[in-house]
């Protein structure tokens, strides 16, 4: 860039990218901690295939010695808990972080501190379940942690205590980010951008925001029951003391299910902005994708018992949670169509985010119809805890979800690096997968059907499952490499890619408007928005001739609450609008000034959050200390002291609550 | 087109699409969250009513197999009734606290608008209110246990605690907010243009209120 030589008065007039680990430990920038996000999530998204791997490893013959059955039910335990929250969760937070304020015009988040806070938590929590591997105590409970399995009695040990406050851990990521991001999208969109010209993916996000907020103080709930049992001896899972053993199963899938939905959703967000752009043709049926969006996250909190059709809840609620879920299969297969109708008849071009879009269309359906199956109880009865079960959420999961997002990673990357990653190695990386994966997962289904159970760590010879056992784990092998090209690519494209320029796919959105990588800022001048697709009515606009317009925006962007005008708005004058060029609504800017040449505040990068976080895991892990005093205080007959956890966990909210009150009352922002 | 063709916006001001403040629709957004954190807690008490195997119970009477002694149900209702009132009155103080201070620079001519106009006195009147319903519930807590109801006594224990434990930190995280508040108000008179700030806190405290007429109401009065 020019600033490299520019006489040192300049460079406050250029945008520079700060380098540096302190820039990135204090960054309040959305779109490098999307990036934070991006590398934390693919590292854990490693690890948990790594895990995978060696499950495939054991059970690619019969009586595999390979690991124990201790450490095989530590590696299905961590292998579920990390590709949830560690893998797909953070990487679907990776782009609602890099993409929303973007895909609004926004040039922040609503809370850019709080968002540097949720990752760092969201780091610190990852590292923290994933210690329990150094310490031989990985979590054994499977990773929807049944009660009474996981109470004192029958897990003594530090496993299910890493995996419950790990959890927590998260939570409280995930909760801070939701709220982030719920106002962001409802407070920060640029004038004109109503909710029915959001691009697909923000939509998609809105609901799953919805989702986090109303699912995770649930199952906080029922971790904090569980907790309770194991540190305090209180009788919430306690069977003997009268406790309902299915208490603990209902809030956990009254989380559960929503969150498969939180795991979902993003990538069919990116997947709708991916085939309209290599169709060159709108979405069809827009109004109709948001409205089965919505749909789908309202019923996906009326289904959650379809997982435990097996524990006898009796006819009724088996028959309403059965005819809900099959109810949820409408606006799901009207999103398969739409996707395929927006594809018939365009102008198709096979690029590697375009093969993996179709990917997820094609394998999600397969899942989804795995998933109709067994939303039938008796169905349900013969396929439930079998390797049929495994092969349905794989790929709804698997193809569903990490199709969805590698297409996104694909299509994103040059808007984050400004370069492209290599189509040819992306093609290889796509083919690797896609075969991969059904020849791991497909045969599954067979498996499952003639009655190889879930999570059993070796089998016998000769009970018709060793074929598809191998081929599932050749397929697994297959899927391993394709990951090393895809990380070879990664880096390769990151250093030597294609310089892309700003729009290098003929994208439709805000975000293709302004440079890759972004400035700091986002937009020089906040756009204004006067359709679904402002870059194609600039670019190409016979493509959007059918969509609604409004040539000026809208004569009145601002919400009257209450009766009384908050005047927000005031430097967004009407005329601003009305006298845009008609040819460029958008604006495209060529030089980088900085964002102190424009007169735009920017928030301070600032530790706090980071302080506050490491605050919070050392308060944490005060309680695993806890656990730990406890349990050798039970094997010494009441032997023992509770004071180094009391002093840590001290020592945790002091720090919290310090670090918390030196951020609120340190400005956001400095005034210029 | 380049950004200098149009006046920068000010520095303080930031475009939002309702108008209203970010921080606004969070505290929505954080209540309808807590919401859900709540509506599990009480869910939980009232699966778990009537399920203890042992005493004591919350309204019906228990013979103590140990003492042979038969004790009454054990949930106080004219004392909590007490408690209750005394988190509502603090509702109506931190009304007359953000009616304060967003009323700050109204002239205040007589004795009893400069009562109701002072944002520290109802500040402070919430803060005490509270602190007052604490101190109804460690006294609550305390008799609790001398009459052998623990945290692990039983299901009604157990759920009990937690709930009403819930809800009390709450409460002090409210107070110590309150308190926060009442300390700048002190050092720099809060104004019309900290009114948000203020505003935030009662609707959190608010909420706490509400729940709290939810648990009376479902653990307390009905049997």
């Amino acid at each position: 860039m020019a600033t490299a030589t520019a006489p040192i008065h300049a460079t406050a007039h250029y945008h520079e990218e700060p380098t540096g680990v302190m820039s990135w430990l204090t960054t309040v920038d959305h779109k490098r901690i999307g990036v934070l996000y991006l590398y934390s999530a693919l590292f854990f998204f490693l690890v948990g295939g790594l895990e995978a791997l060696i499950i495939r490893m054991q059970l690619h013959g019969p009586n595999g010695t390979l690991v124990s059955a201790e450490t095989y039910n530590q590696l299905f335990t961590m292998h579920g808990t990390t590709m949830i929250f560690l893998g797909v969760m953070p990487l679907s937070a990776a782009f609602f972080n890099f993409l929303i304020p973007l895909q609004i015009g926004a040039r922040d988040v609503a809370f850019p501190r709080l968002n540097a806070f949720s990752y760092w938590v969201f780091i610190l929590g990852g590292i923290f379940m994933n210690v329990s591997w150094l310490m031989a105590a990985a979590p054994d409970g499977g990773w929807f942690g049944y009660t009474p399995l996981t109470t004192r009695t029958y897990s003594p040990g530090l496993n299910i205590d890493f995996w419950a406050i790990g959890l927590q851990i998260l939570g409280v990521s995930s909760l801070a980010a939701a709220f982030n991001f719920l106002t962001t999208i409802i407070n920060m969109r640029a004038p004109g951008m109503n909710l029915m010209r959001m691009p697909m993916f923000t939509w998609m996000s809105f609901v799953v925001q919805f989702l986090l907020v109303l699912a995770f103080p649930v199952i906080t709930i029922a971790l904090v029951f569980l907790q309770f049992d194991r540190l305090f001896g209180t009788n919430f899972y306690t069977v003997s003391a009268g406790a309902d053993p299915l208490l603990w199963q209902h809030l956990f899938w009254i989380f559960g299910h929503p969150e498969v939905y939180i795991l979902i959703l993003p990538a069919f967000g990116l997947v709708s902005e991916i085939l309209p752009t290599f169709s060159r043709k709108p979405l069809f049926g827009y109004p109709v994708m948001v409205y089965s969006g919505i749909l789908i996250g309202f019923l996906g909190f009326g289904v959650w018992a379809h997982h435990m059709f097996a524990v006898g809840m009796g006819p009724i609620p088996d028959t309403v949670f059965a005819l809900t879920t099959m109810l949820i299969a409408i606006p799901t297969g009207v999103k398969i169509f739409n996707w395929i109708a927006t594809m018939h008849g365009g102008a198709l071009r096979f690029t590697t985010p375009m093969l993996f879009s179709i990917g997820l269309v094609a394998l999600f359906t397969i899942g989804g119809i795995s998933g109709i199956m067994h939303s039938s109880p008796p169905a349900d009865l013969q396929q439930t805890d079998t390797y049929f079960i495994v092969a349905h959420f794989h790929y709804v999961l698997f193809g569903g979800s990490m199709m969805g997002i590698f297409g996104g990673i694909y299509f994103y990357f040059p808007k984050m690096f400004g370069r492209l990653m290599h189509e040819g190695l992306g093609k290889v990386h796509f083919w690797l997968m896609f075969i991969g994966m059904n020849l791991t997962f497909f045969p599954m289904h067979y498996a499952g059907l003639n009655g190889m159970p879930r999570r059993i760590y070796r089998y016998d010879a000769d009970q018709g499952w060793d074929g598809f056992n191998a081929m599932s784990s050749w397929g697994s092998y297959l899927l391993a490499v394709g990951m090393l090209i895809f990380i070879f690519n990664f880096f390769r494209s990151r250093a030597a890619g294609r310089v892309s320029g700003n729009d290098p796919w003929g994208g439709s959105t805000l975000e293709w408007s302004i440079p890759s990588p972004p400035p700091d800022y986002n937009f020089a001048k906040l756009p204004t928005v006067t359709s679904r697709y402002p870059l194609w009515d600039v670019k190409s606009p016979e493509l959007t001739s059918d969509i609604p317009h409004t040539r000026e925006g809208d004569k009145d962007n601002r919400v009257k609450v209450a009766g009384s005008d908050t005047g927000a708005n005031v430097h967004l004058s009407s005329t601003d609008r009305t006298h845009q060029p008609p040819e460029a609504p958008m604006h495209t800017e060529t030089r980088l000034p900085s964002a102190r040449a424009l007169g735009i505040p920017m928030p301070l990068s600032t530790i706090k959050p980071l302080l506050v976080a490491i605050g919070i895991v050392i308060m944490f892990t005060g309680m695993l200390i806890r656990s730990h005093e406890i349990s050798a205080m039970a094997a010494a007959a009441g032997q023992g002291s509770t004071m180094l956890s009391t002093i840590i966990i001290v020592a945790g909210v002091v720090m919290l609550v310090g670090s918390l009150y030196w951020w609120l009352l340190s400005p956001l922002e400095e005034h210029h | 087109m380049t950004a200098s063709a149009h006046a920068p916006a000010p520095a303080h001001v930031h475009y939002t699409t309702t108008g209203l403040d970010n921080r606004k629709i969070a505290i929505w957004a954080f209540i309808g969250s807590e919401c859900m954190l709540f509506a599990s807690l009480i869910s939980t008490y009232l699966i778990y009513k009537g399920k203890s195997r042992v005493g004591p119970y919350p309204h019906e009477p228990w013979t103590n197999p140990l003492t042979g002694q038969t004790q009454a149900g054990i949930l106080d209702i004219p004392i909590t009734s007490a408690s209750t009132f005394v988190l509502l009155m603090s509702s109506l103080a931190m009304v007359l606290a953000l009616a304060a201070v967003q009323n700050k620079h109204i002239p205040k001519p007589t004795r009893g608008d400069r009562i109701l106009g002072s944002s520290q006195l109802w500040l402070f009147t919430t803060a005490l209110l509270g602190a007052i319903f604490l101190g109804f519930q460690a006294f609550e807590f305390t008799a609790f246990v001398n009459e052998g109801l623990t945290i692990k006594t039983n299901l009604f224990g157990s759920t009990f605690f937690t709930l009403t434990g819930f809800h009390g930190a709450h409460v002090t995280v409210g107070v110590i907010w309150l308190v926060t508040l009442l300390f700048i108000d002190r050092r720099r008179n809060l104004g019309p243009a900290d009114a948000l700030n203020v505003d935030l806190c009662a609707l959190y405290w608010h909420f706490v209120d509400v729940v709290w007429i939810a648990i009376f109401t479902l653990i307390y009065l009905i049997e």
